[in-house]
């Protein structure tokens, strides 16, 4: 479904990506994981087109996006959740569902789906006249993610949904992936540097180090790997 | 006890504050220096009493049980009531429209010439309400479209001969033209250096109009430009005045209409996303260049609509007339009233072009006042007058009885 080619992509001077390349299947989750700078983030902005790469090809179901505008990324399906959950601190909890389906016309549709995010995540049908800004940081990551489903992605970008959220929340919401994948057929590309967790739910996984993929492989074999076990899971 | 002591000291420091400008006058003719400490008594006096009186009211209402109506941010219900209920917003409405109508028959024409200024400054404000307001791009040269628009009607009358009703649009056209000129280099800005080169812009915008003689008449202005013309009949000032008047208000109203259907169009909600969170805005798919763009281009195009009833109004023109006081004054409109509020900017500029007006009376201490009145609403009222009103959602079964 998604596949990356010797991506390079620099800012100003600096490369971030040295020739990455990577693929996802339909209905797969795949994880990327390494350490802080590794390139983690560079590569999902690289997807969906907000740091477009200098060097290679990015295909989205086999045609080109490398070139796209951000936008028409998203219009293609692949919906994203930025690092930092991002919600609109402002809007309604509602509000925010509906900026994520900001480019879809079907009204009774976009309704029909905030009923289905907020049964996926109990919490947001409590919170739905809420202004986003009040959430709790697990609130807010359940949030964003179900603010990116609310464009109906077939491909769904996550960076690091576990950033700063209590080990119970990050159970809770890895689950819920897990749920997607399973009942919807999700594919889901996550980023992540809680390797441990990340590699318990996805299929496959790779490592990158500066700016370069180390390991590639089933994600049970990686949580055994003695390398990753040894940067990543602590012994 | 505590709090007295406390309305003491706040006494103390507003005699100290007003010290240079109420206690002190040099009187230039005799080069002496007059104290006059009566002021300063009333000021501390003042100052201490209503201090104390706040300060009593804020514990009645601490002590006060909290209602919780269970829905996180608390309003209070009148306010409730007023934007959201329409068997008591819409007398209202109609209410204000009839005053508006009916006015130049109860006051005279000085009165009504103070109304066009600051019904100028509503459209304006409402203008800058889109690009600051909703879009959150911070604006310090705003007042340069409204140049734009003057002097389009004033040049364009001047080498081609045209009138007020083909300059109209064209003005409103020739600002939004510009606001796209300044909206693609500042794209990429954000806050601190995005003002500064709106700051800039607006700077460069008069400096060019002052020094082109040839093409601009530079710092002699523009004058005898033709008012308003309707269906070519000899109007009398007086007449003129009205008319403009009519035209003005009309003019306002629109500039409501079209920015609150605006704010909740598709656009609008863009807009306020891009407000919210830039990247996350980016992420939902809303295409950022055209969104900023049309913002500045919408924005300016109010403000160059108005120069040109500017012009009319005042059948001169001159640069000065275009200083960066100028795009403060609206900007605090824009902040007073609410960011993104159409009702807070549209009070807001009234109360802002005709307090001053209406304060002569106190004359030296005019700006005084108005001053503090702006610091007191910022201190009380940080949001604005009216803080944007969030639309509520009920869920369909609570609207039952309706249907």
């Amino acid at each position: 479904m998604l596949e990356l080619r010797n991506v390079s992509t620099f800012y100003g001077p600096i490369q971030a990506l040295k020739g990455i390349s990577l693929s996802v299947a339909t209905g797969e989750i795949v994880t990327l994981i390494g350490a802080n700078g590794a390139g983690k983030s560079t590569t999902l902005l690289s997807i969906s087109g907000v740091a477009p790469p200098k060097r290679g090809e990015i295909l989205f179901e086999g045609s080109p996006i490398h070139t796209l505008p951000a936008e028409k990324i998203v219009s293609l399906g692949v919906a994203q959740v930025p690092e930092g959950r991002r919600i609109f601190p402002q809007m309604s909890v509602r509000e925010n569902l509906e900026m994520g389906a900001y480019l879809r016309r079907d009204n009774a549709g976009v309704a029909r789906d905030v009923e289905k995010v907020c049964e996926l995540f109990p919490v947001l049908a409590q919170r739905r006249q809420q202004l986003g800004g009040t959430l709790s940081g697990g609130e807010q990551q359940m949030l964003a993610i179900g603010r990116a489903l609310m464009a109906r992605p077939r491909l769904l970008l996550l960076d690091e949904p576990s950033l700063g959220l209590a080990p119970l929340v990050i159970r809770q919401i890895f689950a819920t992936l897990q749920q997607l994948n399973r009942e919807e057929g999700m594919t889901i590309f996550l980023i992540e540097q809680n390797a441990h967790q990340a590699l318990k739910i996805a299929h496959r996984g790779y490592v990158i180090e500066n700016g370069v993929l180390t390991l590639s492989d089933k994600a049970q074999t990686l949580l055994d790997h003695p390398d990753v076990r040894r940067a990543y899971l602590g012994g | 006890m505590r709090l007295v002591g406390r309305s003491l000291l706040v006494g103390l420091w507003f005699m100290f504050l007003t010290l240079p400008l109420l206690a002190v006058r040099v009187n230039t003719i005799t080069e002496t220096v007059e104290w006059r400490w009566l002021n300063l008594v009333w000021v501390g006096l003042g100052t201490f009493i209503l201090s104390l009186a706040l300060a009593l009211w804020r514990q009645r209402s601490e002590s006060q049980p909290q209602r919780d109506d269970g829905e996180g941010d608390i309003t209070p219900r009148w306010r409730e009531r007023l934007f959201h209920d329409q068997t008591v917003y819409r007398p209202l409405l109609i209410m204000a429209l009839l005053a508006t109508l009916l006015l130049p028959w109860l006051v005279d024409i000085y009165q009504i010439n103070i109304l066009v200024l600051a019904l100028i400054f509503v459209v304006l404000g409402l203008g800058l309400n889109i690009i600051v307001g909703l879009a959150g791009l911070l604006d310090l040269g705003y007042i340069a479209f409204f140049a734009v628009g003057a002097y389009t009607y004033a040049l364009l009358n001047i080498n081609l001969d045209l009138g007020f009703w083909a300059a109209l649009p064209l003005g409103g056209l020739a600002g939004a033209f510009f606001g796209l000129l300044i909206g693609f280099p500042v794209l990429r800005l954000r806050g601190d250096y995005l003002a500064i080169v709106t700051l800039g812009f607006g700077s460069i915008v008069k400096i060019v109009i002052e020094n082109e003689d040839e093409l601009f008449y530079g710092a002699m202005g523009i004058a005898d430009i033709p008012r308003p013309g309707l269906l070519g009949l000899d109007l009398s000032l007086d007449q003129s005045t009205l008319y403009t008047y009519y035209l003005v208000v009309a003019l306002a109203l629109l500039a409501i209409f079209v920015t609150n259907r605006l704010k909740d169009s598709r656009l609008g909600r863009a807009w306020i996303a891009l407000r919210e969170d830039e990247i996350a805005a980016v992420a939902m798919g809303i295409d950022m260049a055209k969104c900023k763009l049309s913002a500045y281009a919408f924005g300016a195009f109010w403000a160059g609509l108005v120069g040109v009833l500017f012009a009319a109004r005042n059948t001169f023109i001159h640069p000065n007339s275009f200083t960066f006081a100028e795009s403060a004054l609206v900007l605090s409109m824009v902040v007073l009233g609410g960011m993104g509020s159409i009702v807070g900017v549209t009070l807001a500029a009234l109360i802002l072009v005709l307090l001053p007006e209406y304060l002569q009376g106190l004359a030296e201490y005019r700006m005084l006042v108005f001053g503090g009145v702006m610091v007191a609403m910022m201190v009380f009222r940080p949001h604005g007058l009216i803080s944007p009103s969030r639309r509520r959602y009920t869920r369909p079964q609570a609207q039952g009885e309706e249907g």
